[in-house]
Parts: structure tokens; sequence; C-alpha cells
């Protein structure tokens, strides 16, 4: 790839090339058939480096998280491809193993190269969240696995299509490893169809600018994002914060977990050191060192919003992992609770960054996914799982108050309608509203979280699932912001209310008809001293009902109860 | 008969629009006069009377209107008050569970009704339709007591599952008319019976929002014409393209949500299909933003629902139409990484371009318009604007542009239309190409002022096979008005599976809907040259999130609906189905998610050969001469002519610039422009003309 392009022709290639994967994204979203990636988004698609595989280009509508990840999925099998004799044109792998790719075993990766005139051009990749992918638990979310054959069936990177044409064999063995094959077939179909567009696009923009243009544009648009952020942090001071927090536990022991990180700015280059966090875990909270390495990215990219989703940005990153962590995680550890560990490293990342520059982050998010399931059988025999991932506030920053009920930071998705659910479980909501004092105190305050009350009307009962986190380790404030309440899960049973022994995790909950689940999630953490909030802000936020009068008290004084209302 | 004019009226920013057709000789004018405020009706009125001294002559006004959204979007609605189910006053405030972006997690929201004017009363439906708990009345009294002491103007109900049983609604909502001051009360299932309790309750609550205001504007609107002596009818656009009575815009403000844009859209489809073109894609481009909308085989894209901002949902059927941050005012930079950008950020009409000297020194598009010789310096747009400042302009370019990208002034100036131009390719790409449209068969309609001096450009970057720029770009939206039909839009959520449906039952839903819109259009009083009635169901396989909108054929008699059976519902989905994905799922149960039903009153439509050039013109009484342009990286020698002045069937060979008052028409060089019969100017490649 030669270097100079003109910066007009560069300004127009980079929007051409966003669109194509921009319009792949949408190609598979309108096709999936399961409504994780449907409605959630839980999918992602971009442009890879022909020779290391990093990102070139990704579409700006997919999971946060995928932008990132997916440059260790591509060298995968750019690794695996050289030891079958290198790609062939018309060839495309598959495979969902996250320790080698990244995140969990439910998504599922294509990658394709694409040739131009004989020559390996760039690789074309699609992932999405499949609704099921075997294992021991509907939906593969099972926080009593110690190994990831309890999770799901682990697929490594194998040629679905050779030259073109269909494996009928990789493909029935897929298929008889779900339950749910119809959205299988269906999501697979999707994203194939996705790499097709994806090549169709390519060769349009090929045929009009030639190859050599292109290319040159693609490392110059790298080269850029690499300047954008050395520019960024070019702005901080030097020196190292430290931050560190904690999982409340792995699911199998009760044992918290602390998750710490050393942000050392110099100069224009950034080191993120997560020496001292934990080990390696029994349960599934570990992560994969690929999924660690693109949550650096996403947590970088929240702070510095304006950067371009390519591999450009990290090259002045040093990020440093010791062996043997639950952050490096190796084959066979469990990794199905992967948000939850991602989540909190951003909030270290975040609570660091913000002793270096306040102004240019948020307080912490509500930090857990709480992925909640209800299941049984109807009269009829029939099989039901309610499964849904739950919102919580969002955290201050200097330029206001938190978001009340916002979605998670590595996620866009969104939560299904009361009364779609309602209309296809045999369930009804009690309670689907704002928590008051659930938000951070601080000069702003964070955004709430949210109580959802749901109560089993099916005759023969029904089992619950719960996995989340912050039950025991608040989201905390930064600039001496107040921290979020507790998340706090509540089951009924015969003899009254209980709360899950180890606070955010717990399988097999028995509910007869009639019985409740209660969720609270947190808020999200404070900015600025409360001292110093407008009074007229506390009073508002009690005559609101955000807050209690007492609290209000407690966190801000008495000097609101002047305010007229 | 002495009535025999109809006039269709567009208020906008700066500008109101006036088109005028005398329904007896079939002639139009048109008319622009500065729009009013802050009370927009002495300029609606002062525009009428322009064109028509006695409003005793007029037999109907049309109007478009943005009342609703500059409402929406400055927040100045009627204080709202909501009752709803216990356990649910915050499904308003928290949405869907999302964010205003991907990226930085900042910013909150705050929703039209504050929480503590949404007031629980004991109450609640199953989804199934059962009633769990009936309403408590006494409840809903006090609530509408607390909620009138609180000084709200408009009271909405909002109860879980509605949708399903809206019994609960009713006896509250009887409760409360009988109660509340004034008639801005409305419940959920009355404006959308449709299951999804935000998007429900969001439509329900900004129609509150909107009531009092919008119901204001209109009714002094309404006098003003009835004292100057107007006794025919008035009608508003709505966002779906076709046109309510005053009396349902004051009921559903809601639906007026995108009324101006929908009426130029539905302007440019009939000029296009006049001229001979079916297919479509429209182009308004304005000082911030530009606007795209896709017709297809005559027929406009519709889109159920849209945010007029984050968290501000409307669910009712709208034109639908994409819109990028790239409008005449919108600033070109080059970033840190040496990349130029063209906006968000711009200047909008005021302070507008550096050109203006009203204070902007960052150069915007239109500066660079300016530069290039495209727009003309000595003859500027608008009013009042006084001779633009070239020179200034150009440094602007060259300072921020051309400086930090080692290019001339000249060539920075080409470089950000450039730049501007892939934006909006972009924007069509994603109406057409994304959605499977071949843009080569497809022509391109500018409308509003800036379009035209860029439309060149949309057939090389995106392959359209040419642009329709109609006599009057800067009219469209009032034009709109009075070529539009009346249209009532009905939904009902069914939820049932095809196999298992009550057909009597659907065909009474469907009887319900048909009623409901021919009493509508016979309130009217208006002669319809035919009416016309659809309808829709939203299917899926069972377990499938997304549906299909699957057109039915349903047989009419006498205005009786006849039923469908089991059998037909499950063909048609599958023909919709198979059409879209190619494959049917062997096995798998159909869903009936909803009912929509259309019914059409279709306007006797006007003759555009009205608009036409006068017989005597000429190109040679056209002629200004030329002037230089620069284009493709030198200055050439353009001839300029006088658009208006121009015959029919002219034919200007690129590079020129045709001038009318309120655009100006790039034709570039490898370009040539010719008349039509109806005056429109038609932008095709010239023979064998390659860049």
């Amino acid at each position: 790839m030669s270097a100079a392009i003109d910066p007009i022709t560069l300004a127009v290639l980079a929007g051409r090339m966003e669109q194509i994967a921009d319009e792949m994204d949408a190609t598979l979203f309108r096709a999936a058939f399961n409504p994780i990636i449907a409605e959630a988004h839980d999918a992602s698609h971009g442009l890879y480096h022909a020779d290391t595989g990093e990102t070139l280009v990704q579409g700006k509508n997919g999971l946060p998280i995928f932008v990132g990840v997916m440059a260790f999925a591509v060298k995968a099998v750019i690794d695996k491809a050289a030891e079958q004799g290198g790609p062939q044109d018309g060839d495309v792998w598959i495979f969902n193993d996250a320790h080698i790719g990244g995140t969990h075993l439910s998504d599922m990766r294509l990658v394709r190269p694409y040739f131009r005139d004989g020559e390996l051009f760039c690789w074309l990749a699609s992932v999405g969240h499949w609704h099921d992918v075997g294992g021991a638990v509907p939906g593969n979310y099972n926080p009593s696995a110690t190994e990831v054959f309890q999770e799901a069936v682990v697929v490594p990177p194998v040629r679905l299509l050779k030259g073109g044409d269909v494996q009928t064999d990789i493909r029935d063995i897929l298929m008889r490893n779900t339950r749910l094959p119809l959205s299988a077939e269906g999501d697979l179909n999707g994203q194939l169809g996705a790499l097709d567009l994806g090549v169709k696009r390519l060769d349009a923009l090929l045929d009009e600018y030639g190859g050599e243009t292109v290319g040159a544009a693609l490392s110059t648009l790298s080269n850029r994002a690499e300047t954008l952020l050395r520019e960024e942090v070019g702005r901080l001071p030097d020196g190292r914060w430290e931050a560190q927090d904690f999982l409340d536990n792995d699911g199998i022991s009760d044992t918290a977990l602390p998750v710490k990180v050393a942000l050392e700015v110099h100069g224009d280059r950034l080191k993120l050191d997560f020496t001292g966090t934990a080990g390696q875990a029994a349960g599934p909270i570990n992560i994969a060192r690929p999924t660690a390495i693109a949550c650096v990215y996403v947590a970088i990219k929240h702070i510095f919003p304006t950067l371009p989703a390519n591999a450009g940005v990290m090259r002045p990153i040093e990020i440093e992992i010791p062996e043997d962590c639950l952050l490096s995680a190796e084959f066979p550890a469990p990794t199905g609770g992967y948000t939850e560990t991602i989540l909190r490293m951003i909030d270290v990342i975040f609570s660091a960054a913000a002793q270096a520059a306040p102004e240019r982050v948020v307080a912490n998010a509500y930090g857990t996914i709480n992925a909640l399931s209800i299941a049984g059988r109807r009269s009829d025999g029939s099989r039901w799982v309610m499964f849904s991932f739950y919102g919580g506030g969002h955290g201050a920053s200097n330029a206001g108050d938190g978001l009340n009920h916002g979605n998670a930071p590595i996620s866009m998705a969104t939560i299904p309608p009361v009364e779609i659910l309602e209309a296809a479980y045999p369930v009804v909501f009690r309670e689907w509203a704002l928590r008051p004092d659930s938000a951070g105190a601080g000069a702003h305050r964070g955004g709430l979280g949210a109580i959802y009350e749901i109560e089993v009307l099916e005759e023969n009962g029904a089992e619950a699932f719960f996995f989340g986190e912050r039950g025991r380790f608040p989201p905390k404030g930064i600039a001496g912001g107040g921290d979020g309440a507790l998340n706090r899960f509540d089951y009924e049973q015969a003899d009254g209310w209980q709360q899950p022994p180890l606070a955010s995790k717990m399988v097999g909950i028995r509910l007869d008809r009639g019985q409740r689940v209660r969720l609270q999630t947190p808020g999200g953490g404070g900015y600025g001293p409360a001292a110093e909030r407008d009074p007229a802000k506390v009073a508002r936020d009690v005559r609101l009902g955000y807050m209690t009068a007492d609290r209000a008290d407690q966190c801000h004084g008495t000097a609101w109860r002047e305010i007229e209302q | 008969m002495t009535a025999k004019r109809m006039i269709g009226v567009d208020v906008g920013g700066t500008f109101t629009d006036i088109f005028s057709l005398d329904l007896r000789s079939g002639a139009a004018s048109v008319a622009k006069v500065p729009t009013s405020r802050p009370d927009q009706s002495a300029g609606f009125l002062d525009g009428i009377r322009h064109e028509a001294p006695d409003m005793g002559e007029i037999t109907t006004v049309v109007h478009g209107t943005t009342a609703g959204t500059n409402a929406l979007l400055e927040r100045k609605g009627a204080r709202t008050g909501v009752i709803t189910t216990a356990g649910f006053r915050d499904v308003l405030e928290m949405r869907r569970r999302d964010r205003p972006r991907t990226w930085g997690l900042r910013g909150d929201f705050t929703p039209v009704v504050p929480r503590d004017l949404r007031r629980e009363v004991p109450e609640r439906t199953r989804a199934d339709g059962t009633v769990e708990t009936p309403v408590d009345l006494d409840a809903v009294r006090s609530a509408a007591a607390e909620l009138r002491a609180a000084g709200c103007e408009a009271v909405v109900v909002l109860f879980v599952n509605a949708f399903a049983n809206p019994e609960n609604e009713a006896a509250a909502v009887t409760v409360l008319r009988a109660a509340w001051h004034n008639d801005h009360v409305a419940a959920s299932s009355e404006i959308l019976p449709e299951i999804r309790e935000f998007e429900r309750f969001s439509t329900t609550a900004l129609n509150g929002y909107l009531q009092p205001e919008v119901a204001g504007y209109l009714a002094r609107l309404e006098t003003a014409l009835v004292e100057g002596g107007f006794g025919g009818e008035f009608m508003i656009v709505q966002s779906n393209g076709g046109v309510m009575s005053v009396d349902t815009a004051r009921r559903l403000p809601v639906r007026t949500a995108l009324s101006g844009p929908a009426a130029g859209v539905i302007a440019a489809g009939y000029i296009a299909e006049s001229a001979g073109f079916s297919n479509v894609i429209t182009g308004d481009m304005g000082g911030t933003s530009f606007d795209v909308s896709l017709i297809a085989n005559g027929e406009s894209v519709l889109s159920p629902q849209t945010a007029i901002d984050f968290g501000l949902v409307i669910r009712t059927p709208m034109i639908e139409i994409a819109t990028i941050g790239a409008g005449g005012g919108s600033i070109g930079s080059v970033d840190a990484g040496g990349l130029l950008q063209i906006g968000p950020e711009s200047a909008g009409s005021d302070p507008g371009p550096v050109a203006y000297g009203r204070g902007n020194d960052r150069p915007t598009v239109t500066d660079a318009n300016i530069v290039l010789g495209r727009i003309d310096a000595a003859w500027p747009l608008g009013d009042g604007l006084g001779q633009l400042d070239v020179d200034a302009a150009r440094a602007a370019i060259e300072t921020h542009v051309g400086q930090p990208l080692g290019l001339s002034a000249m060539d920075a100036a080409e470089a950000i239309i450039r730049v501007a131009n892939s934006h909006m390719a972009g924007a069509i790409r994603l109406v057409s190409i994304e959605r499977g449209f071949d843009p080569e068969r497809f022509v391109f309609m500018p409308f509003g002022g800036g379009g035209a001096l860029h439309a060149g450009a949309m057939i090389e970057e995106v392959g359209l096979g040419r642009a329709l720029v109609p006599r009057y770009p800067g009219v469209t939206s009032a034009m709109g008005c009075v070529i539009a039909d009346m249209r009532q839009d009905f939904v009902q959520t069914i939820g049932a599976l095809a196999a298992e449906i009550d057909t009597s039952a659907l065909a009474a839903q469907m009887q319900d809907h048909l009623d409901q819109g021919h009493r509508v259009l016979d309130a009217a009083g208006t002669e319809f040259a035919a009416r016309e009635v659809r309808f829709e169901m939203d299917m899926a396989y069972l377990g499938q999130t997304h549906t299909v909108a699957v057109p039915l054929e349903v047989r009419v008699t006498e205005g009786r609906v006849a039923p469908l059976t089991q059998d037909a519902l499950k063909t048609a989905f599958e023909a919709t189905y198979r059409g879209i994905y190619g494959r049917l799922l062997a096995g798998s149960a159909i869903r009936v998610l909803n009912l929509r039903s259309t019914v059409i009153g279709k306007r006797p439509k006007f003759d555009l050969s009205s608009l036409a050039p006068a017989a005597a013109a000429s190109v040679e009484t056209a002629a200004r001469g030329t002037r230089p342009v620069y284009a493709g990286g030198a200055w050439r020698e353009a001839a300029v002519f006088d658009r208006l002045a121009l015959p029919v069937g002219a034919q200007i060979e690129g590079p020129a610039v045709l001038e009318q008052p309120d655009a100006t028409i790039f034709v570039e060089p490898w370009l040539a422009a010719s008349v039509d019969a109806h005056g429109n100017i038609l932008i095709e490649r010239k023979e064998g003309a390659a860049r």
C-alpha cells in the first residue's frame, strides 16, 4: 500500500468504506431471526488488514465491544489459513472459540478473504450473538459453569465454505448442536448475506477508485487515527494514577475479586497496567486476553468519542496484563459472563482517568448486565424462556446529571416492552419504575436505576436464573462525587422474601404461581462534591421523588428546604 | 358558484410560501412573503390576500405547518398531566432503555411530562384483555383535581395493555371529560391502539402536550380566515402526506410532526409523475441539513415511527425522510488528523455564511459555491442580503481549509463541495442502494433553494439516471398542499395465530375502520375524484422478531367488508414473505400482530402545464451573458440564463448557470439541461460524455 493520497479523495473514501460496514450491519439486523441480533444489535461487521488482521473500518451500529475484538478473530483465521496453505477466493471460516477470538461462545464469527486481481486485498468479517449454541443452560448464560464445555459447543476456526461451496458436514454439526436450529440457520444465512454484500460493495468501490488508491486510503486512515489519539493523550498531564474495584464473586465461591489498573501518561503515550487484578477464576467471569484489549479500546473511545474505529488508535497504547489473570484466562476456563468483567474494567479505567482529567470522564455507570431468565413449561408441555438484560443509571459528568435508565456502555441494546413480554410469557409485571435514592450524589448526580417486579402466572410455576454484579460494591463517583446504590435481587418463597447467598448470582430458583422476583438496579456515580449541588436542583429532585427528603438532608444539607417550590 | 380558488400555504422559518390554483382556468401562481413572528397567522393571511384579495372566492385552504414540530423541539408545549397504571408512572421517562449517542455516555433526558405530574391509579388489564383490576374512578377524579390544581392544560390516560381491551381507559376518560375544564383529554387506546407501551404512551403524551398550542394556532388561523370572508374548507397536511380536516388536526396534532416536509415530497412525486418519472429521490437542502426521501412506483416510502428528538417518539405512519447534517451553512474544517470535515457544526442562516458579513468567519458550503462562481455574488439570494463578500469567503476558505491541506483557495473551495456532495450522496445511497433500489432507475429532484446546485454531482456520485428541477423549487411544499389526497390511517393490535383468528371479528374491525374513514371523508365537504381503501397486516412466523407488512385483497361490496378466510391470510403472508426473503419456513405457525387500514379520498389533480413558460419565451431573451465558474480544477466561462424566461424545449449545454429568484442551478461541464413541457429543467449526461 503506497502512502500518498489526496485529502479530498481520502475524505470521500473514508465515508464510502464506513458506509459499506454500516450496510453489512443493517443487512444482518434485518435478516436475523433472533431478537438479540435483530432488536439488540448484538453483532458487528468490518474490513480488516490482509496481513495483520488489524481493524481498518468497522460499522457504526454494531455492538461497541466488537470494535477491536474482531481483529483477534481475523488474526486467528489468518494463522489457521497459513497452516492450511493460504486462503482461497470464496473461502469462509466460522468459529466461536472465545479464547482465541474474544467475548463468549454465543458470538459466532464468520471471516472471509477478499481478493482483488488474484491477490488478497483485505478480510471481511461478521460476528453475531446466536440464540443458543448448546451447553448446559438454554441461552448459554450458565453462572455455575467451571469449563467452557458446560457453556456451549466450542467451534474452532473451520472452513464453512471452500472456494464458494458450502461444506454441509460443518453446517450439519452446527445445526445439531443448538436447541434452536431454525433461529441458528436464519442467523447464519444473514451473516453470509452480509459478507456477500460487503464483497459486492468493495468490488464497486475498487472498480471506481482502483486498488492502490483505496489501499492508500486505508493505511492513511489508520495513521490518522493514531495521530488523533496522540493529540488527545498529549493534552493530559503526565503521571501515574491507580484505581481498584471488585467483582462480587465468580458464582462458585463467595470471594470478592479485585480488578486493578494503573494508568500512565508519558507525553503522547498511554500505558494501562492491570497487575494486581485477581487470578483466573473457577467460575464464568473470566475473559480472554483479546477481550481485555478490546475492552480498553471501548473505554478509550468513550473518553475520546470522536476517535475513528480502527486499529491505529491502539498503537500508542501499551497494555500490561499478567499471566494467570482474570483478564487473560486460558482454555478451557469459562467466559460466559464476560460482560460483568469488562464493565468493571471500564469502571476502573474511568476512575483512574478521572484523577488525571475529571472533565474528560463520566462517573461509573450501573456496571452489570443483569441477565435474568425465567423459564418453565406451560400446561400444554411447551417450553418458555423469558431472557432479558435489565438497565440502570449512567454516571454523571462535568456536563450534567447522568441518564436515568440507560443501556450498558458496551452495548446499544434496547429493552423489550412490558406488553410484548406479557403477551409472550405467563408473567405479569407489578412494577416497572425508576428507583428513588439509587443515584450517586454529587454536584451532578448519577442517573437513576430501576425497579422491576415480576409475578409468575403459570400454574406449573417456573424456575429463575440470575447473573448480575454490583451486589456488594457500588458504582463509584468521580471528582468527589458519591457512589450509586447497590444492585439488589429478591425472590419470593413460601416463607417470605429471600436474597441469593452470592448476592448477585443464582441458578435454579423455584417459583410457584403468584410468587414474584424483584430486581432493583444501581444508579450511576456522581460527579463533584454533593455539597456543591445547586439547592434548587436538590429541591427539584425531592419534589419529583428522585430522592427522599431524608437522603437529601444527609447528602446535601438542608439548604434545599429554603427553596420556594 | 363564486368560489373558484384553492390555496396551499407552507410556513417556513424565513418565508411563508403560497401556491394558488384557479380551479376554472387551471392557472397557478406562487408568492413568497416574510413569515411573521411570533404569531405566524399575520404572514399567513398576508400571503393569501396577495393571491386572492377576495377570500370569498377560495374553496379550500390547505396548510403544511411546522407549529407542532417547533413546539416539540423548543419544548414549548402545554403543561400536561398523566394518569397511569399503578407501578408504571415512569414508562415515559425510562423509554426503551437507550441512550442519545453510542460513544461518550453523556447527555440526559427530560420527558415532556415531569414525574410529579404523572399520577398512578389502581387498575390493571392483562395482555389477553382480561380486566384484573377495574379502574378506581375515585382515584381518577382526585388525580384529575390535583393535576388541574397543578396548572395542567391537557391530561392523558395511559394504561398498560389498553390496546388489548380499552375498557378501563374508556371508563377513566369518560369521568375525566366530565370533570376537565377543556377538551384536551385523551386515552392511549384512542390515539394508538397498538401494542408496545412506551411508543403508545409517548405518542399520546406528545399529542396532549401539543394539543393546546396547535389547536390555539389553528383556531387563530381559522378565525382570521373567516373574518376575511373565507367560507370554504380549511385542511392540514399530515406526516403521512395526506390531508386531514382542521377538526381532526386539533384532536390529533401529533400527526402534523412532519407536515411541511411531507407536503414537499408529495409535490415532488406529482411533478415527476407528470413529467413521466414514477421513481424519484427528493433532496431538500436547507441551511443546516439535507433531507432525502424516496418514491418508488409513484408511492412514497412510509416509516411507522420517528423520534423528533432523543426519547420523543411518535408512532404514526410518516413519509420516511433521511436527514444528514450537510446544508448550505455547514462549516468546513480540517481536524487534528488532517481530514477535511463538513459539519456537523453549522452557521445556519443566521449568522450564515462568511459572505453574508454577519459575524461568522468560518467557511461554509455556500461560501464555497460563491467563491467558485456558482452563486452570483452580485445577484444574491433572498431578502436584504445586499452584496455578498466574496473576498471574505475566499480568505476564510484559504485560512481554515486551504492552508492546513496545502491547497489553493480555489481547490480548497472545490474540495469542500466534493466532500459535502459525498455526504449528500451517502444519504441518497442509504435510502436507495441500501434498500435494494437501483439508483439508475431514479430521477433526482432537488427542492428548496440550495439543492439544485448539487444535482449534477448527485448524478455522478450515486449513479442516478438524471435530475429534474421543478419550475418553482422554492415553493414545492406549498404546491404539495394543493395536490395531497385526504388520508386516514388506522391501526389495531390483533395478536392471534393466522390459523386460529376469528375472521368475523377481524371483518368487523375492518368495517369499523372503513366506516370511520368514510365518515371523515363525508364530513370534509370537498369533492373527491375517487375513494380508495387499503388493508394491511403486520405478520410473522411465530418466534420471529420483525414482522412484514402484508397487503390484503379484501372485497368490499356496497360499503360492507367481506370476511377473509384463514387460508387467504396465510396465502397473502406467504406471497409477501417469499417476495422479501426468497423462501418460506415450512411447518412454522404464522402470527398476526396488527391490522392497519387506510382510507383515502383522491382529490382532483390539476394540469402542471399551466405553470409552463409563456409561448413567447426564447433562449435569446433569457440569456444573461457569461461568467467564469471554477470546476474540475480550472476556470471556465459558463453561460448564464434567467431560468424562468427559458422556453419549453430549450437545450443548454454545460457549463451553465440557470438563475431564478429563489434558486440557482449549476449545469456542470459534462451535463446538458433541457426545459420540458411543464417548465421543469431536466439535467442529463451529455451524449457520450465521460468526466
